[in-house]
């Protein structure tokens, strides 16, 4: 992304007049490069030389804020195809559409019951969006102010008619809502309101060529708090159209595809709705908005965005604690294992399936699997030890017995002196756990 | 304003695996189902061929499961303890486009069935429907190792997807598969290198087989690790793609089993009553766990609720239609 030293020693005075504190021009822009000195310490740079490196070192895509205050979502300055690269940064906003035509609140009142919480978690929806089907400017105010009576999330406001867009604005443009949309018929006077309200603007073309050329002619009235929507409806050729935006902003800097993306599902039947909204959010859309509102349908895909946005270098911990699997009593079997989550998971799924209520010892050993954290000495006797008094497990079991897995059968003596239990060494893989648990405990 | 369309070019394509063998072929089943092929990305058809659509199958177990959620009893009752009647049922009722047979009944733990029986439980399911079928063991390896050569050896000519060949233990299942000319699902615990040093294992047993492996990469439900699996395979795509020979295969997933073993699709409302109803939740999260699999590259799929697989066979549909520019 970032230029390299050279490429911005072009762009500077080539003086070599120290006034940057640098002792050459050359050793500025290898400054500049790493990041270790600003632009702004030059004082004769010109500015179309400013302009020039301003704009190669923007990121690929833009920062756009939807919402104010605690219901901010952030969208956009994602630098990658693949997550496994780097990562995906900013989740993309899930909106529930709320059309003025149907019962507005009791919709506004589900939309603000969804809310889970699952693996020590909150997921929520992040967006509302209000649509104008009626065509009447009074109904769609009266909608937006029902739901912005109810809700305090980041809101989307939904209509091609400028006149209409401006009734809505009227009760929340101090919430920074985002207004969708801008197309070739309206685009002049929907810039001129975003850019008073300064608010977000939704660009929508018929295609990607349409939305390009929109975008540059939004950006020459001088406004850049830009969203896509290449106006593709149909599952594939939004998927190819988000690559292509994507793609184009990351790989060749495409200045006119380099802001965040929007995406609206097209599916009556709320299950397919439910997964084309999880093909958008898979592949590149910084919002989706859908028609779906009830709990069981949003709680897999708001999963499926923690899980994609999640950081693939940072490994994932579960809390480090005791936890029961079914309901234990004091005579109950208990596990150790480490909190890196796949592996807790993985146990736990063993465990319920022995159908023997048992508890699990999840250590605190930074995120990591069981051999790497032995490897690191984060899963040692001390460290079990420790955990085991932490956790209470003295009052709540009345035995004294713990199973190791078989991975680590190495630290039974040291954990049985530190620790004063009876260690059993378990299977290696917890795949062996269901066998293990109908010899040793059914 | 003509945008200037990035298409990838790559050097290589993912290998097509052939399932199921007609009369002619010298099988039984009424057609072949091949999978893979792909020259581009999952459903980016604007810069590469996905000749083949994803193929999804239902489950059959040669036992009535003991430990699946009740819901499923009125799907699955009726037939669950006949494995010719409940795989007739996924393909002719349910749009099943495979059988996979599930020799769970092996297990020492469970029944200890016989090789014998495992044998008449595929015979049943081939008799009862005409798709190509799938055959896994119990998962204990020991006890697989007796059932892989009399199963590969009864179907013969069947042109079966047997598996799993793992790491540690492939030779049995590779040699009965060899001998019958059978395919093998090579399957690696979610670690790119081992899938392609298993995928040379088996070659290196015989140079035929090579290209009649589909890989498990091991996937893990929505929520418990569903992202290691989306990127690892995401990444041998993309390897396959640019050449890499040894991770050239086709992929498999079992999905229905493992979305079907965790709290959020097993979790009556009353346990849960901030996640809505059960049934419908359940199959939400294992058709959305599909999905992701879809997008990042899987060409065949093991589902278990019918409507989950319903509603992923019309997402395939809409993501098979062209795109290009």
């Amino acid at each position: 992304m970032g230029l390299t030293g050279l490429e911005i020693y072009k762009h500077l005075p080539k003086t070599n007049c120290k006034d940057c504190g640098s002792p050459t021009c050359l050793a500025f822009a290898m400054a500049l490069a790493s990041g270790k000195a600003s632009l702004d310490a030059c004082p004769h740079v010109t500015d179309e030389a400013k302009e020039a490196l301003d704009s190669a070192s923007a990121p690929p895509i833009k920062l756009v804020k939807v919402g104010t205050g605690d219901h901010v979502v952030e969208l956009g300055e994602e630098t990658e195809i693949f997550r496994h690269d780097k990562r995906f940064f900013h989740p993309t906003g899930v909106a529930v559409l709320i059309s003025d035509n149907e019962d507005v609140a009791a919709k506004a009142d589900a939309y603000e019951a969804l809310e889970f919480h699952r693996v020590g978690l909150d997921f929520v929806t992040d967006m509302v969006a209000v649509k104008c089907d009626s065509g009447d400017a009074g109904k769609f105010k009266a909608a937006v102010e029902t739901v912005a009576a109810k809700t305090g999330k980041a809101v989307i406001l939904v209509t091609d008619d400028p006149a209409v867009m401006e009734a809505g604005l009227a009760v929340v443009a101090d919430r920074k809502p985002l207004l969708a949309a801008a197309t070739v018929d309206n685009y002049e006077k929907m810039t001129e309101l975003a850019k008073s309200k300064e608010c977000p603007l939704v660009v929508r073309g018929k295609d990607l060529n349409e939305t390009a050329e929109l975008v540059e002619k939004i950006v020459a009235l001088g406004y850049k708090e830009l969203v896509l929507d290449s106006g593709a409806r149909e599952t594939s050729k939004v998927l190819a159209d988000l690559t292509q935006f994507r793609r184009l902003a990351v790989r060749k800097k495409y200045r006119p595809f380099g802001y965040p993306t929007i995406a609206f599902t097209s599916k009556d039947d709320p299950r397919e709705e439910v997964i084309q909204a999880g093909v958008y959010l898979s592949k590149y859309a910084d919002v989706v908005v859908l028609k779906a509102c009830e709990k069981q349908q949003l709680l897999p895909l708001l999963s499926w965005r923690q899980n994609l946005y999640t950081d693939p270098q940072k490994p994932v911990a579960v809390e480090a604690k005791l936890y029961d699997v079914g309901e234990p009593n004091e005579d109950s079997p208990v596990y150790v294992t480490t909190n890196f989550s796949l592996t807790y998971y993985i146990v736990e799924g063993e465990v319920e399936s022995t159908r023997i209520p048992s508890r699990i010892l999840s250590v605190d050993t930074g995120g990591v699997s069981v051999l790497t954290a032995y490897a690191d000495n984060k899963f040692s006797a001390e460290t079990i030890t420790e955990a085991m008094k932490k956790s209470g497990l003295e009052e709540k079991v009345k035995h004294r017995k713990i199973v190791l897995p078989g991975h680590v059968a190495v630290l039974k003596g040291s954990l049985e002196e530190e620790s004063g239990w009876e260690v059993v060494v378990g299977p290696r893989e917890a795949s062996g756990i269901s066998k293990f648990a109908k010899e040793s405990f059914a | 304003m003509a945008v200037e369309i990035l298409k990838e070019k790559y050097r290589s394509k993912v290998g097509e695996v052939v399932l199921g063998a007609t009369k002619e072929q010298g099988g039984t089943r009424s057609h072949t189902v091949t999978v893979g092929g792909e020259s581009a990305l999952p459903y980016l058809h604007f810069e590469g061929e996905t000749p083949n659509r994803p193929v999804v199958a239902l489950e059959v177990w040669d036992m009535a499961p003991q430990d699946w959620d009740p819901l499923f009893e009125k799907y699955y009752g009726d037939v669950w303890n006949d494995p010719g009647a409940w795989a007739k049922k996924c393909v002719e009722e349910f749009g099943a486009e495979m059988i996979q047979i599930r020799l769970k009944g092996a297990d020492p733990d469970l029944n200890d069935a016989s090789p014998e029986d495992c044998v008449a439980a595929v015979k049943k399911v081939l008799e009862a429907v005409g798709v190509p079928l799938i055959v896994v063991g119990c998962g204990k390896a020991e006890k697989d190792n007796t059932i892989y050569a009399p199963v590969a050896e009864a179907a013969a000519g069947e042109n079966l997807l047997i598996g799993v060949a793992e790491l540690e233990n492939y030779k049995a299942v590779t040699s009965a598969c060899m001998a019958n000319q059978h395919n093998i699902i090579a399957n690696s615990p979610i670690d790119i290198n081992i899938c392609k040093q298993l995928n040379i294992l088996i070659s290196e047993m015989s140079t035929a087989m090579a290209s009649r492996i589909v890989i498990d990469p091991t996937i893990a439900a929505l929520g418990y690790g569903i992202e290691y699996s989306y990127s690892i395979m995401e990444r041998a795509r993309n390897g396959a793609l640019q050449g890499d020979k040894m991770l050239a295969m086709p992929m498999i997933g079992n999905v229905g089993m493992e979305v079907w073993r965790t709290k959020e699709a097993n979790s009556p409302v009353e346990d849960e009553p901030g996640w809505g109803e059960q049934e419908e939740r359940g199959l939400l999260w294992e058709a959305t766990t599909a999905m992701a699999y879809l997008q990042s590259g899987i060409d065949l799929m093991v589902m278990r609720h019918p409507e989950a697989l319903k509603v992923i066979k019309a997402n395939i549909d809409d993501l098979m239609k062209d795109n290009s520019y």
